[in-house]
């Protein structure tokens, strides 16, 4: 296979890819080597892409402007106690679909795939109601419990990894005498490990990228999430562009450590949910 | 190695047939409360905050309500006065004029990347690089867009001017080019999942088949039509329903970049959802419109069941 000859056709080939990619990562390199232009850069023509000079300050500024140290702090928290309590509710959930027998399962979980298709501004509105009645308006308890108790998808993740365990594992476990509880934590959680990194990068993606929610339940700067606060700083500074993309890049930053970290786990995921299709 | 693993462990079933029979009855009993227990959490999550706003959604959109005041039956006024509606329907417009712009491109680019990337070298970098729209902040993205659209200062106008010598267009306040340009934005974020979709679509097709066609003496192109293109069709499906549906609920682009302007041009189904709702405070009206998006979704999603049945060509038929 391997040949020493240079085909032009694989050269053709790689001059497109690395165009496309330029593409793809230009307004990324666009946004952060802004943000430590001075605002006076920004209007030369033709456009300067190194900063010159550097101005860090840009980031000191964004920062203290608005309380983002704040948002930062929401987000986060909000983030750990959602990924954490999916994690173990959609696993439970998961292993019983799989692995139990119970009376109506499968309708049950017929019922759960059948939610995935209600979009989230049906129920938005009656949501809405139900965290005013009860006083949640305004707080982070509107956006972690509903996000913590349910996520259908999630279950039909774990369960397809579930199912593909063999049966013998848990009835050589139960013969010793293990319990339900003892085999889904000791047995079989550890061997769908990386089914759990793939939903918890999902989630922790999926929630901290989370606009609509947050923009309906929250009102008071003090409780924004990253996102929404970037949105008023957006408002508030339209025309500053360092400032902004200082903002943008603050707020890009976890996402894309995280990113690639997990990148082989996020495409597995991303991969899999494709192929039930 | 399973089927190993699986005579290994063969002995266990017999060992079960010697327990007395009211253990087994017992497990059968003891089952039935582990399995409510083991779903207990989300199907509380499933009932609260997915069933009950479910049929209260129902409810409300056969109401005039504002949330606070008297509620009066309206029965189906709600629906009749929605398709009446003016900036409803624009909504609707906007929204399926999105869709026709961004769908059939953003699919046919995706597997053109995927079918390129499938074999080449550096396949793992350059999938990283595409991925990375897909995974990062919609409203971030649209802050940096807004600047690299704007018209006097923005990027692509600026080397619009510089390179070609064109003056590029208002993107984002003209009437005639904010929903492409949104759409741009939109194929540009979405590329990554579509692609990594048909990679994996592409694993699956089986390389003797591409063996038997070479030494017929098929070419790349008849290789690619013949081949390729049908067995990658549950894929292509798959990706063309979940694009839809991504499509009909537009949302955050328009609003953080033009606030659902100029007059109305980026006014999309979601954006009326939450203008009703929570400018107006017309609840009724509001979920009355986003009922009218779920059967939407509904449709399409009965349409997909139904029809990648008949459509798709599948590998192991």
């Amino acid at each position: 296979m391997r040949t020493r000859k240079i085909n032009p056709a694989t050269i053709a080939l790689h001059i497109v890819l690395i165009i496309g990619a330029c593409i793809m990562a230009v307004p990324f390199v666009w946004m952060a080597l802004s943000a430590m232009k001075d605002l006076s850069q920004v209007f030369i023509v033709p456009p300067q892409w190194i900063p010159k000079p550097f101005v860090w300050s840009n980031f000191k500024d964004s920062l203290t402007a608005l309380p983002f140290g704040r948002a930062y702090f929401n987000s986060f928290y909000i983030n750990i106690i959602v990924v954490l309590s999916q994690l173990i509710t959609c696993s439970m959930a998961a292993y019983a679909f799989a692995k139990i027998r119970f009376p109506f399962r499968e309708p049950i979980f017929v019922m759960f795939l059948a939610t995935m298709m209600v979009p989230g501004q049906v129920t938005i509105i009656p949501l809405y109601l139900m965290m005013k009645n009860i006083g949640w308006l305004d707080s982070h308890l509107a956006i972690i419990v509903p996000a913590s108790l349910l996520n259908a998808f999630g279950v039909f993740l774990l369960r397809q990894f579930f199912r593909g365990i063999p049966k013998e594992m848990e009835e050589a476990a139960i013969v010793d005498g293990a319990g339900r509880f003892t085999i889904y934590t000791r047995i079989m959680l550890p061997l769908i490990k990386p089914a759990l990194s793939a939903l918890g990068i999902f989630t922790f993606l999926g929630m901290w990228n989370s606009f609509f929610y947050p923009l309906i339940f929250l009102n008071t700067p003090e409780q924004f999430t990253v996102p929404m606060m970037l949105n008023l700083y957006r408002g508030m500074y339209a025309t500053d562009w360092t400032l902004m993309m200082a903002g943008a890049s603050i707020a890009l930053i976890p996402v894309l450590i995280v990113y690639i970290i997990g990148q082989r786990y996020i495409i597995e995921g991303v991969t899999l949910s494709g192929i039930k299709g | 190695m399973n089927r190993k693993l699986s005579d290994r462990v063969g002995t266990a079933p017999a060992l079960h047939q010697e327990e007395p029979k009211r253990n087994y009855l017992n497990t059968k009993k003891t089952d039935a409360l582990w399995g409510a227990f083991f779903i207990l959490p989300q199907m509380v999550g499933l009932i609260i905050f997915s069933l009950i706003p479910l049929i209260m959604a129902f409810a409300i959109s056969m109401m005039n309500w504002d949330g606070f005041g008297e509620k009066t039956f309206a029965g189906f006024d709600n629906f009749v006065s929605q398709f009446k509606d003016e900036e409803f329907r624009t909504a609707i417009v906007n929204t399926l004029y999105y869709t026709v712009l961004t769908v059939p491109t953003g699919i046919l680019l995706a597997m053109l990347v995927a079918v390129g990337l499938n074999k080449v070298k550096g396949k793992v970098i350059y999938r990283l690089i595409y991925f990375m729209p897909t995974i990062t902040m919609s409203v971030a993205v649209a802050v940096v867009f807004m600047w690299l659209f704007n018209a006097d200062f923005g990027l692509i106008n600026l080397y619009l001017k510089e390179w070609f010598g064109i003056q590029g267009p208002k993107w984002l306040t003209d009437t005639r080019i904010v929903m492409p340009s949104i759409a741009l934005l939109s194929i540009w974020m979405g590329l990554g999942t579509n692609m990594v979709l048909f990679l994996a679509g592409l694993q699956g097709i089986s390389s003797s088949y591409y063996e038997a066609a070479q030494i017929d003496g098929a070419t790349k192109w008849q290789q690619m039509r013949h081949i390729t293109v049908p067995l990658l069709s549950p894929t292509t499906f798959f990706v063309t329903i979940m694009s839809i549906i991504g499509s009909f609920q537009v949302f955050d682009q328009s609003f953080v970049m033009t606030s659902g302007g100029p007059a109305k041009a980026s006014y999309t189904i979601v954006f009326h959802i939450y203008e009703t709702a929570f400018v107006d405070f017309t609840f009724g009206k509001s979920t009355a419109s986003a009922v009218i998006l779920f059967i939407m979704i509904l449709t399409v999603t009965l349409f997909q069941m139904k029809m990648s049945k008949r459509w798709v060509h599948y590998e192991d038929q």
